[in-house]
């Protein structure tokens, strides 16, 4: 395993590059957008005010930090690593998609847009930028998929509620692709007065770049948790990987130690099949939503639908510094199936209480399947990304169909 | 190299004209349908035709354009396909300059070099990269002017200070974004768009080209006053979708060219 030096640290370069990933493929309509963007997160991180308010409110508002908790039962049960759960579940709204919807509607309020628009798949994104609308006075209008709007009834729910505008996209397939790509042809219409605040670490730059700035607390207190609770840094540290932002938050800020970093995409069906949305196991570099990164397409450069179970994984795309630490070795890519994560959250109800969102299951199965093939000396970090309150009637629905074709449950 | 001067530099060489360029999606319905398509603009008195790609995300396109490229893309239509439908109709005499319209993806997966060669030599002369850039074209820009074709740059009414930037590096012509939005029909253009058209033209000594929603001949003839072409796509997109019936029947598909050609006739008339 190698460790990334200080410069590959730095990235990305000024043309928002991470090695030849990321970039800003954008209509020009975007580029001035973007580059006011880029100014405004710039002069946001070098003022101390700035900084103070989005801490107090990570603090008093989310609930951060998040705990790193020692899963005791899973790790007798599974007879091997030391697992330890980072709690981003806990945070208010019950997942890390709240400490970048905190920050970019921070950013929105500073640049004096009145509005913003915001892509989801879960639906998990949709509600914390609903949510974080609703706090600082903003309008908010949510682009989602109308698979996933009937995948996450409660999300929509929740969302409406907080006061924000859903709309249903049908183009495609009609899943966070589509969102994605709606969310920002709406935003070409209104740059002026809304700010597109990006869920993922995926996009033109500056967002896969702000993006993990804003997931990186994750990683900083993980590192920091682990170190005052067992005095070393842990052997490896898993996180899913869709468009790819809590694991770049997890990620970032192990970059430069001795630490196994292990990406878990999600594989549908099967990678074997048509029916995944494994993009770094299975793509090749292409431009999607307005970056060069590993994508899931056809000869011809035409965008695949992706298919997971989980909504939020399922995206042909993956944030370009993945792509880039996929090159360079950095990170392991790997991916588990449907099932593989449907099996996860069961176990993981049932040894530590814990009901992880279909996304973060994913890192789960990772883990039971890695854990027995270690030590117990050996110390395995999962970011448990998200709860799963908002999947509960997706799970149900496939223990059924699993239980009328006469398996066991 | 020694090159035929390329077709849109003939045509703009005389600027006391003004040029109507129709868009149209290529393999909408079908690759045949859209040869006749191409041959009646040209005689409906198309200066200059954007043939449009294909494309599966295309975020710059609003949805008469999107349901465009999806019967496109479910008629099986590639890159390839609109290059040897070009090459088809320059044999069959059409000479004016012709100009792709594709997103960025598709170019890059069949390669850059290969792409803008097989491009000049199917007979076109040009393509519009609504994903690309300025910051982000440099490599595909070389690769144009070694084959003598143009890749267009375009402007929109929030560039401001980039203007003058990107229309000094403009080849062929300047193509001004109307509005902020995707393409599609609009009731109204913005008040001030003579003046952000008037402002592109100061900025530059190159033909500059309006499009995005327009669509009804006044348009046509309100924006030909601050420009040297102007561009309508969805609403003639539109056309060929409300006369799907006829195009796809064999019997009838004469009757929907003719009605397309019409349409596009009324446009052409205004800047008569």
């Amino acid at each position: 395993m190698s460790s990334l030096t200080q410069s590959q640290t730095t990235l990305p370069n000024e043309k928002g590059r991470f090695g030849s990933y990321g970039g800003k493929f954008v209509p020009e309509t975007l580029m001035n957008a973007l580059i006011q963007l880029e100014e405004a997160f710039a002069d946001a991180q070098k003022d101390p005010a700035f900084r103070a308010e989005l801490s107090h409110l990570l603090q008093e508002y989310a609930g951060r930090p998040t705990p790193l908790y020692h899963a005791a039962r899973m790790t007798e049960v599974l007879g091997g690593a030391q697992i330890y759960l980072k709690r981003e579940d806990l945070n208010h709204t019950g997942a890390h998609k709240l400490n970048n919807a905190l920050g970019q509607g921070l950013l929105a309020k500073r640049m004096g847009k009145k509005a913003i628009i915001a892509e989801t798949g879960a639906g998990q994104h949709g509600v914390a930028s609903a949510t974080v609308a609703a706090k600082l006075g903003l309008s908010c209008k949510v682009f989602m998929g109308e698979e996933d709007i009937k995948r996450q009834a409660l999300n929509v729910f929740r969302m409406k509620l907080l006061g924000a505008e859903v709309v249903s996209v049908t183009s495609g397939s009609r899943t966070l692709k589509d969102a994605t790509s709606e969310a920002m042809r709406f935003w070409v219409s209104d740059v002026q007065n809304s700010h597109y605040v990006l869920g993922s670490a995926a996009g033109p730059h500056p967002y896969p770049y702000m993006v993990r700035e804003f997931q990186r607390i994750i990683g900083e207190e993980t590192r920091e948790q682990i170190l005052k609770q067992v005095g070393r840094l842990p052997d490896e540290v898993i996180a899913c990987v869709g468009g790819g932002s809590n694991a770049i938050g997890m990620f970032y800020p192990f970059l430069q130690d001795n630490v196994k970093l292990r990406g878990v995409e999600a594989a549908g069906h099967g990678t074997d099949t048509d029916k995944h949305a494994a993009t770094l196991t299975m793509g090749k570099p292409g431009i999607l939503h307005g970056s060069l990164t590993y994508l899931l397409q056809d000869e011809f450069g035409q965008v695949q639908e992706a298919h997971s179970i989980s909504a939020g994984l399922d995206y042909p795309g993956v944030g370009p510094e993945h792509s880039y630490l996929k090159d360079t070795k950095r990170v392991t890519y790997t991916s588990v199936t449907d099932q593989e994560a449907l099996d996860a959250v069961k176990f993981l109800c049932e040894t530590e209480g814990i009901i992880p969102a279909l996304e973060s299951a994913h890192a789960v199965a990772e883990a039971i399947k890695l854990a027995p093939t270690r030590s117990s000396e050996e110390i395995l970090v999962i970011c448990l990304s998200g709860r799963g309150d908002k999947d509960v009637a997706t799970i149900q629905a496939a223990l059924d169909a699993k239980q009328e074709r006469g398996e066991a449950l | 190299m020694i090159t035929v001067e390329n077709r849109i530099d003939q045509l703009f060489a005389d600027r006391s004209k003004k040029r109507f360029i129709p868009f149209i999606t290529i393999g909408d319905p079908s690759l045949a349908v859209s040869e006749e398509l191409v041959i009646a603009l040209a005689e409906a008195g198309a200066d200059l035709i954007e043939l449009g790609v294909a494309y599966s995300d295309p975020i710059a396109d609003g949805p008469t354009i999107q349901r465009a490229s999806q019967r496109a893309l479910a008629a099986g239509v590639t890159m390839v396909d609109v290059m040897h439908l070009v090459s088809r109709v320059r044999q069959k005499g059409v000479t004016i300059p012709l100009v792709f319209f594709s997103y960025y993806n598709p170019v890059l997966q069949y390669g850059l070099d290969a792409f803008f060669h097989d491009l000049a030599a199917c007979g076109a002369d040009g393509i519009i990269i609504p994903d690309l850039p300025t910051e982000e074209n440099e490599e595909a820009s070389a690769a144009a002017k070694t084959n003598g074709v143009h890749l267009i740059s375009l402007v929109a009414p929030t560039s401001n200070a980039r203007i003058s930037a990107i229309a000094q590096k403009a080849s062929g012509f300047v193509y001004c974004v109307s509005s902020l939005g995707v393409t599609g029909v609009r009731d109204e253009l913005p008040a001030d768009l003579g003046q952000f058209l008037d402002r592109v033209k100061a900025s530059t000594d190159k033909p500059i080209a309006v499009g995005f929603g327009i669509s009804t001949p006044e348009q046509v003839r309100f924006t030909a006053k601050h420009a040297d072409g102007v561009v309508v796509g969805s609403a003639i997109v539109r056309e060929v979708e409300k006369n799907l019936a006829l195009l796809t029947d064999p019997d009838k598909k004469a009757e929907g060219i003719g009605a397309v050609k019409r349409f596009v006739q009324q446009l052409t008339g205004a800047l008569q």
